[in-house]
């Protein structure tokens, strides 16, 4: 399967001809050759899928295959980092699911981004991403993941930032750059702590059922626990920054700032994931080696998504509603995986962690690219601005019905399946999580549809003439549906949305359990009557009330935040995490520690170089008068010199 | 052999000092001159009265000396230039590179 290495270096030959020629070539063929690359991509993922699940099981269980292994960089015997490419069920689940996502956006994007300045730049971020998140999936080793790991980040910055003469695009792009780094050192002194004590690098050894690599750490421990839990904590921490968890949550709904389309592919549907992706990737360790560290992961993920559900609730800005939705849903993920055994039915939080991943990055993608086409019509964020477009915009109102039904968890739609799996697990973990996580779920599906009657019922849509200044390119006062280009990846994960949900309710069709799961042996999923009667009902409680509440403009929202003021003000103001995170910034950090460095710096360091520029110059002017420019000057210095010399020749010996 | 290397030593002291003090290139290009005289002069006295059978002394001496006439045509057009350019050929106006 040596062709998988092009689904890494074509996005990659992509970025440098698109970056290279920014912008000599027209928009369009910058565009066209983006979206062909990803289509090939594409399809070659599609068949590496096919080729890997229906070759790679031995013995009913899917093997690791590793079609593309070289050293790149040699210190010594122990110390070597690898390049590769790794496939196994949850990174060939990645591929598909990224290149999925990656084209659609491409495809959405030409019509999206039309007109656009840096149209060209555009799509060659596009591409660097994809390829550091291809490269991350694959890596077969911690060292590549992390290099990847940190591509991503570089071009998550990229494209925040993409908007850079906006200054809110600028600081968004900056605080997602810094709060992610701030995170990757924890996992790079995870990543160090573990190799120091491993002596490796690679998966294959740290996460082999029986491994041997751990016998170097026996013993030693730090504060009370042992170093590899550390290690694991740090590169838990790594994951927690990408994925947003709390209270490293701060940077993504500041990452809207970017262009829709970004928002859909890197903060809801890929990279985001990443952190889930990592623990998955060393869940053989976590749960093994370090447990404690693995509950830690499931009650922070549960905090998060209760943290996250509540303040989707309030948000006003449709992308942001969005965001908090991700954060919460992608804490799901990382409750699941926290909460998760290792074989057969206990594994059950494993699989559904990679399922929920694999249907939430469909239908979250699927509501991002529909609220861009929202904001594409009607030129707003703001829920207050939107209101009854479903008249003009039929194709997306039930695109993003579908969505919000899946993520509310509504049979037959796909969220649904993943989301039973996750809350019988964590059911199976503890009640209190299972209860917790099904509070959420309610949350979820009251935002979800409070932010659908927001935009699509409501009051009628009002057309403000004053506020369409800039109908440049042919729109109408009228909101209107958007053009093919952005309507057909709307169908087409609506209808992936539908699919899967179908395909799960039909025994005898393949499972997502026989593909995925924690030993890489089949896994039956089993919906849990109970879990899923009374987690449908609470969904549909909630869908009721924020019908009852939002479909009509009625007085109620308006009277519950009096209500509960506290909680409506603390909520929309995100709890002032945000200001809790200014202030030991500012007024911590900077006053006690930079501005003491900054003083060092200017007065210690950079006074001993201007020292040393200052003297030359004070020299050099003294010493100037000797270049007179007078060749008998020069002549008689050089005379007396020899004469000199040659008494010292003589007379010294 | 003294009193040869007593004149070229003369010669050559003569030159150092027309060098130094003199203020006009020609007198300069002169003094030039006669120090290469004088070190012509010790050439051939050193290879007449040191190593009387052989010739390299008188060969480098007439090296020297179709070397210094060379020199001498290249130094009189730079300074043809010179005076061209500055109406003097005073060594002491010239302490710049460029005007």
């Amino acid at each position: 399967m040596q062709y998988t290495l092009l689904i890494l270096v074509l996005p990659l030959l992509s970025f440098i001809v698109l970056g290279l020629v920014d912008s000599k070539w027209k928009p369009k063929v910058a565009g066209t050759i983006g979206t062909v690359v990803l289509g090939i991509i594409t399809a070659l993922s599609y068949f590496t899928a096919w080729e890997y699940f229906t070759t790679a099981k031995i013995d009913g269980v899917y093997q690791k295959i590793i079609p593309m292994h070289m050293e790149w960089v040699r210190f010594t015997e122990f110390l070597h980092i690898d390049l590769g490419i790794l496939l196994d069920p949850i990174s060939v689940m990645m591929l598909v699911v990224i290149t999925t996502i990656s084209f659609l956006v491409n495809f959405y994007s030409l019509s999206y981004m039309h007109g656009e300045k840096g149209f060209q730049r555009y799509y060659a971020f596009l591409s660097l991403f994809t390829f550091s998140m291809l490269g991350l999936v694959v890596a077969t080793n911690i060292f590549q993941m992390y290099i990847f790991w940190e591509l991503v980040g570089v071009s998550s910055f990229l494209l925040i930032g993409f908007y850079y003469t906006k200054p809110s695009a600028v600081a968004a792009a900056k605080k997602a750059f810094i709060v992610t780094r701030f995170a990757d050192l924890f996992f790079l002194i995870g990543i160090l702590i573990l190799s120091f004590y491993t002596k490796t690098f690679d998966f294959g050894a740290l996460t082999a059922e029986h491994p041997t690599v751990f016998a170097g750490a026996a013993g030693a421990t730090f504060m009370g626990y042992g170093v590899i839990s550390w290690a694991m904590a740090g590169i838990f921490i790594g994951g927690a920054g990408k994925s947003a968890m709390f209270p490293l949550q701060i940077w993504l709904p500041d990452a809207m700032e970017g262009p829709t389309p970004v928002s859909a592919l890197i903060h809801a549907a890929t990279m985001v994931v990443a952190g889930v992706f990592l623990v998955a990737r060393f869940f053989p360790v976590y749960y093994f080696q370090t447990p404690e560290v693995l509950h830690g992961v499931a009650y922070i993920g549960a905090f998060t998504a209760l943290f996250a559900a509540v303040i989707a609730c309030v948000q006003t800005d449709i992308k942001r509603v969005l965001a908090f939705s991700t954060i919460s849903q992608i804490a799901f993920m990382m409750v699941a995986l926290g909460v998760s055994g290792y074989e057969g039915h206990e594994g059950t939080g494993y699989m559904a962690s990679m399922f929920h991943l694999f249907t939430h990055a469909m239908f979250k993608a699927l509501l991002f690219l529909g609220a861009g086409s929202v904001i594409h019509a009607v030129h707003s964020n703001e829920i207050k601005d939107m209101g009854g477009l479903r008249k003009y915009m039929p194709i997306t109102n039930w695109t993003f019905l579908i969505a919000c039904l899946a993520i509310a968890g509504i049979p037959p739609f796909s969220g649904f399946f993943s989301k039973d799996e996750i809350l019988s697990a964590s059911y199976e973990f503890s009640p209190y999580i299972g209860g917790l996580m099904t509070f959420v779920a309610a949350l979820t599906a009251f935002y979800m549809f409070r932010l659908y009657y927001s935009i699509f019922w409501g009051k009628d849509y009002t057309i403000k003439a004053a506020a369409h200044g800039h109908d440049d390119h042919g729109h109408g006062h009228t909101p209107h549906e958007s053009p093919f280009a952005m309507s057909f990846p709307l169908i087409f994960l609506a209808v992936v949305t539908v699919l899967i949900g179908i395909v799960h309710l039909i025994p005898g069709l393949p499972h997502f359990g026989e593909f995925v799961s924690s030993t890489g042996a089949d896994y039956h999923i089993q919906i849990d009557p109970t879990v899923a009667i009374m987690s449908v009902v609470i969904a549909s409680i909630s869908i009721l009330i924020a019908t009852l509440m939002y479909r009509k403009p009625t007085a109620t929202p308006d009277k519950l935040a009096k209500t509960f003021s506290g909680l409506y003000k603390g909520a929309s103001n995100r709890f002032y995490l945000d200001e809790v995170y200014l202030f030991i910034t500012k007024k911590i950090i900077f006053n006690n520690i930079s501005r003491p460095l900054a003083w060092f710096d200017r007065h210690v360091i950079d006074a001993t170089m201007d020292g040393f520029a200052s003297t030359t110059n004070w020299v050099s002017f003294k010493i100037r008068k000797f270049q007179s420019g007078q060749v008998q000057q020069y002549a008689y210095v050089f005379l007396l010199g020899t004469l000199i010399i040659a008494l010292l020749v003589i007379f010294v010996k | 052999m003294e009193l040869y290397l007593g004149v070229s030593l003369i010669m050559f002291f003569a030159g150092v000092y027309g060098f130094l003090s003199r203020k006009s290139m020609l007198m300069i290009l002169i003094s030039i001159e006669l120090m290469l005289n004088a070190a012509d002069i010790n050439f051939v006295v050193f290879n007449r009265y040191l190593y009387p059978g052989h010739l390299e002394g008188f060969y480098f001496t007439l090296f020297t000396i179709a070397i210094a006439a060379c020199e001498t045509a290249v130094a009189i057009a730079i300074i043809i230039n010179i005076y061209r350019n500055l109406t003097s050929v005073e060594v002491g106006n010239l302490d710049q590179m460029k005007e």
